[in-house]
């Protein structure tokens, strides 16, 4: 049970290895996932065959730098086939990649069945190298012995983050607004085809080493699950990049373990890094900071805590507002201003509160058991009524809900009916300097729509 | 490389290879007539069905799906041995596979309204864990009892050319069921990939209307696969498809001629791997599709690349010829006073001068010359031309419409004097009788036959 096969010769190189991979891919996924075409991997995992048998075929061997070139060139010519089809013959960007990496599969087979019949160029595995074999093939570089797998995809990694550090304004530029960077002289196509070159490099350096399954996923799961995360350029290749590495490393330590539950041998390493990628993917999902389900949900759930608090305590204090109208004007009649002293305390039950603002009694409980914690309300009698503190948020609420009145009747032109819904879901989202605008935006009078007063802005430094 | 096959062929025209020809043709082959039949009727059902995936902007949707039924392959397997039955059996892997396939059509669906990530990065998620977790549990599989696994690999790719009557009734049923499914529900896909937002205020699910259409994809995968092999079956998803969108535009041809297209390139694939030696028949059958597409890019009748080359190459020169008589007519008007009243062989351009004044090649205005005389609208006299009776109404029409739209653009559109010839250039061709005579109204307020040219005309020498 668990990590008891671990050996470090061999499998501290898989996961370099893998790593390398990983990383390599995921950071130029991110653009295949934005520019909306993150099946290319796949595609290009099938298209690479014709240049397989042709370099076989000249060459008479499967291995060298041949290969190598030929399966790139492959790669190329079905990404410029893919692009040519969609731009020129207007083809449906997923419609010319089946077309093309299909057809180009197809041509692959039978070449290889024409030129090797008989010699050992299996379509299945020639394409796929296994990450379980990468230690085997080692080079000796400055006296240390290093797998070939880990020398080429770490070029590969070096490749690929240099493009994207060097080249980081301009396919950021091309891939949300490929007009702008034309007009500033930015060629978009220039920057594509750099770009589809290198995920061909990457591609094949990495079918060779590691297989193929773990390509196609690593283009696009890490990448998908960074944008759970942020939407942020920058932070997605960061965490699509970690993401990988991380997916990588689960993957090979499930790869031995999780079988190992069901009493069986490891299984492929490959296959288990795509299927970690999958979890971090669903746990990104679930809890991701941008597009994370239950942080969503909990984001929804405080605004809602939030719109029943501003509830209550503009409820409080439209009751006080009443009572002091209702309370004998002898102050405004000798032109003093209202002191806070003259303010009756006007508490409110629960029981009200929760019949008034259509909120379950418990719902209006919790509420003002929350709004008394924070010292926003105090319990006053049988009641509850507001704090200095309370009232001034409140009073900022009912001002920015009555200026919302003002300005929809005044600049919106709405019925006057229909005005206290709208401002009653945007009173929760404004803040000072959007009062300050709708201030400024509506005649100078003290009164909303409705003939009530809209109260003045808080003094911030209150004594 | 493909020497040897090519030489037998030319070696062999002689009778033995026609009546192969002929048997083939007729399908008397028990073996090939099992492998056309059941191929053909596999490439009608997927034609149809990746005609609506195609214009639902999920061409890949097949791709996706096909690998993810790996997973479900691999599962069943393994209940199936370790519970003591045959993992092998037929029925139980297809439900692992089917059932793992609509998992994996669910997940795309939930990927792309849960979280708003684009089609194709929900494919590419759903095709790489999936498929990750197939070789995982295939892996698991070997390693448990090497001899069986070998039968599931064969599963994923497929063994066209030995097709069995059993496969190709369940080909026969699946093809029926998806084309009776697409019959009935016709409408409602169309407006699924047309207008989803109509086909909900209509009262149609998407989701029940998605779901359809991607178990299609999955009946079809399903049966393709284990029949011919995971590619082919894509390819067979999309290539028709995506060919029959050359043709036409109207959906219900689209999907008919997409369905021909697939039959007919399985027929074609078919029948070519029977006849020569030595070439896979899926893999035949996909370059046979992709030629058929490649026919359609170039001659299809709706949006065929050669009729559109054609097309365009025929509106230059309509653009060149009148180019050269409003040049010769303008000419015409620096010699003579009042050349509304002109006789048509009055008056004498030399060829020279009209070079000038457009900047064209002297073979290119030697060719256009040669070609408006031929169509009568203007005779050559040595090295000068002169306007025919109906070369000169039409120069008239067409300097009267340059004029104007020229006028237009400096009254209306506030564009600078220099610019507006080169822009009245392109426009003066299209110009309709209701515009023509509504520019007149605002550029003149009266009708006159040809208008006063904005520019300084330059004085004949």
């Amino acid at each position: 049970m668990g990590l008891d096969g671990w050996i470090w010769a061999l499998d501290g190189w898989i996961l370099v290895a893998a790593v390398l991979c990983a990383v390599s891919c995921s950071l130029l996924g991110n653009f295949l996932v934005l520019r909306g075409t993150s099946m290319l991997g796949d595609a290009i995992s099938h298209a690479v065959l014709p240049g397989l048998a042709v370099a076989f075929w000249i060459s008479g061997s499967r291995s060298g730098t041949g290969m190598f070139v030929a399966a790139v060139a492959a790669a190329v010519v079905t990404v410029f086939l893919i692009e040519t089809l969609r731009r020129t013959a207007g083809v449906d960007r997923g419609a010319s990649m089946g077309v093309v990496f299909t057809a180009m599969f197809a041509l692959g087979i039978i070449m290889i069945v024409q030129v090797a019949d008989h010699v050992d160029l299996d379509p299945n595995c020639v394409l796929y190298g296994s990450i379980e074999l990468t230690p085997l093939d080692q080079w000796e570089i400055a006296g240390w012995l290093i797998p070939k797998a880990v020398v080429t995809l770490g070029i590969t990694l070096l490749l690929n983050g240099l493009f994207v550090a060097l080249f980081y304004k301009e396919l950021l530029l091309t891939t949300f607004d490929s007009d702008l960077a034309d007009s500033m002289g930015i060629s978009s196509q220039v920057i594509h085809y750099g770009l589809m070159t290198l995920v061909a490099i990457t591609a094949v350096a990495s079918f060779e080493s590691v297989g193929s399954v773990l390509v196609v996923a690593m283009m696009v799961v890490p990448p998908a699950s960074a944008l759970m995360m942020t939407d942020r350029l920058s932070g997605m290749l960061a965490w699509s990049a970690g993401l990988a590495a991380m997916a990588a490393v689960m993957g090979h330590g499930s790869a031995i373990v999780v079988p190992s539950w069901f009493g069986m041998g490891s299984t492929l390493t490959s296959g288990m890094m795509a299927v970690s990628a999958g979890g971090i993917l669903m746990v990104c999902g679930l809890v991701g900071g941008r597009r994370g389900l239950v942080t969503r949900w909990v984001r929804q759930r405080a605004f809602a805590a939030q719109v029943a608090a501003d509830d209550v305590l503009g409820f409080l204090f439209r009751l006080e507002e009443r009572a002091k109208s209702n309370a004998p004007t002898s102050a405004a009649t000798t032109g003093h201003e209202p002191s806070e002293s003259l303010t009756t305390k006007n508490p409110a039950t629960a029981v009200q509160l929760s019949t008034n603002l259509g909120q379950s009694l418990p719902q209006s409980m919790r509420v003002l058991s929350g709004l008394v914690r924070r010292g926003e309300v105090e319990p006053s009698g049988a009641g509850y009524c507001l704090t200095d503190a309370g009232r001034r948020r409140a009073q900022l609420l009912v001002r920015s809900h009555r200026l919302w009145e003002l300005y929809l009747v005044e600049q919106a032109q709405y019925e006057i009916d229909r005005i206290h819904e709208k401002a009653e879901a945007w009173e929760h989202v404004t803040d000072e300097s959007m009062r300050e605008s709708l201030d400024r935006a509506t005649s100078q009078t003290a009164l909303d729509p409705h003939g009530s007063q809209i109260p003045p802005e808080v003094e911030r430094h209150n004594p | 490389m493909i020497g040897p096959s090519v030489a037998w062929v030319a070696t062999e025209t002689s009778e033995a290879w026609l009546v192969a020809l002929w048997r083939l043709l007729t399908l008397a082959d028990y073996n090939s007539r099992v492998v056309i039949l059941g191929t053909a009727l596999l490439g009608c059902a997927a034609g149809v069905v990746g005609s609506f995936t195609l214009l639902r902007k999920r061409a890949l949707v097949g791709d996706a799906i096909s690998h993810a039924m790996l997973p479900g392959l691999g599962i069943a397997f393994l209940v199936a041995t370790l519970s003591g039955g045959d993992g092998r059996s037929l029925p139980i892997l297809l439900t692992g596979a089917t059932i793992s396939g609509l998992i994996g059509a669910a997940a795309i669906l939930g990927l792309r309204s849960t979280w708003r990530l684009s089609e194709d990065a929900a494919f590419g998620i759903v095709l790489s864990v999936f498929f990750g977790a197939g070789v995982a549990l295939l892996g698991v599989i070997q390693s448990l009892e090497a001899g069986h696994a070998a039968g599931l690999e064969g599963f994923i790719y497929g063994k066209t050319a030995s097709l069995s009557w059993t496969d190709l009734m369940s080909i026969v049923s699946a093809a029926a069921v998806a084309l009776l499914m697409c019959a009935m529900y016709f409408k409602e896909l169309a407006l699924l990939c047309f207008d989803q937002a109509y086909a909900e205020s209509q009262g149609y699910s998407k989701w029940w209307l998605d779901g359809l259409l991607m178990s299609l994809v999955v009946g079809v995968a399903i049966t393709g696969m284990q029949a011919v092999g995971l590619i082919l079956v894509i390819a067979l998803l999309i290539i028709p498809a995506a060919a029959a969108r050359f043709w036409t535009h109207r959906l219900s041809r689209q999907v008919v001629i997409s369905a021909g297209i697939g039959m007919a390139g399985c027929f074609g694939g078919g029948m070519a791997s029977a006849l020569l030696p030595n070439l896979p028949a899926g893999a035949v059958i996909i370059l046979a599709c992709a030629i058929l597409f490649l026919f359609s890019l170039m001659f299809g009748s709706s949006q065929g690349m050669v009729w559109r080359a054609i097309r365009r190459w025929q509106w230059q020169q309509i653009m060149l010829r009148q180019h050269l008589l409003r040049a010769v007519y303008e000419r015409a008007e620096t010699k003579i006073s009042a050349p509304e009243i002109a006789g048509e062989s009055e008056v004498r351009i030399d060829i020279a001068d009209l070079m000038i004044s457009r900047s064209w090649s002297k073979p290119l205005l030697e060719r256009l010359v040669d070609n408006a005389q031929r169509e009568g609208l203007v005779t050559r006299i040595g090295s000068q031309v002169a306007l025919s009776r109906s070369g000169w109404i039409q120069a008239k029409r067409l300097t009267h419409q340059h004029r104007l739209w020229e006028m237009y653009l400096i009254t209306h559109a506030d564009v600078a004097l220099q610019q507006v010839d080169r822009l009245a250039d392109d426009i003066e061709h299209v110009l309709e009788p209701s515009i023509i005579h509504e520019l007149e109204q605002l550029v003149q307020g009266r009708t006159v036959e040809v208008a006063k040219s904005p520019h300084q005309l330059p004085e004949p020498n």
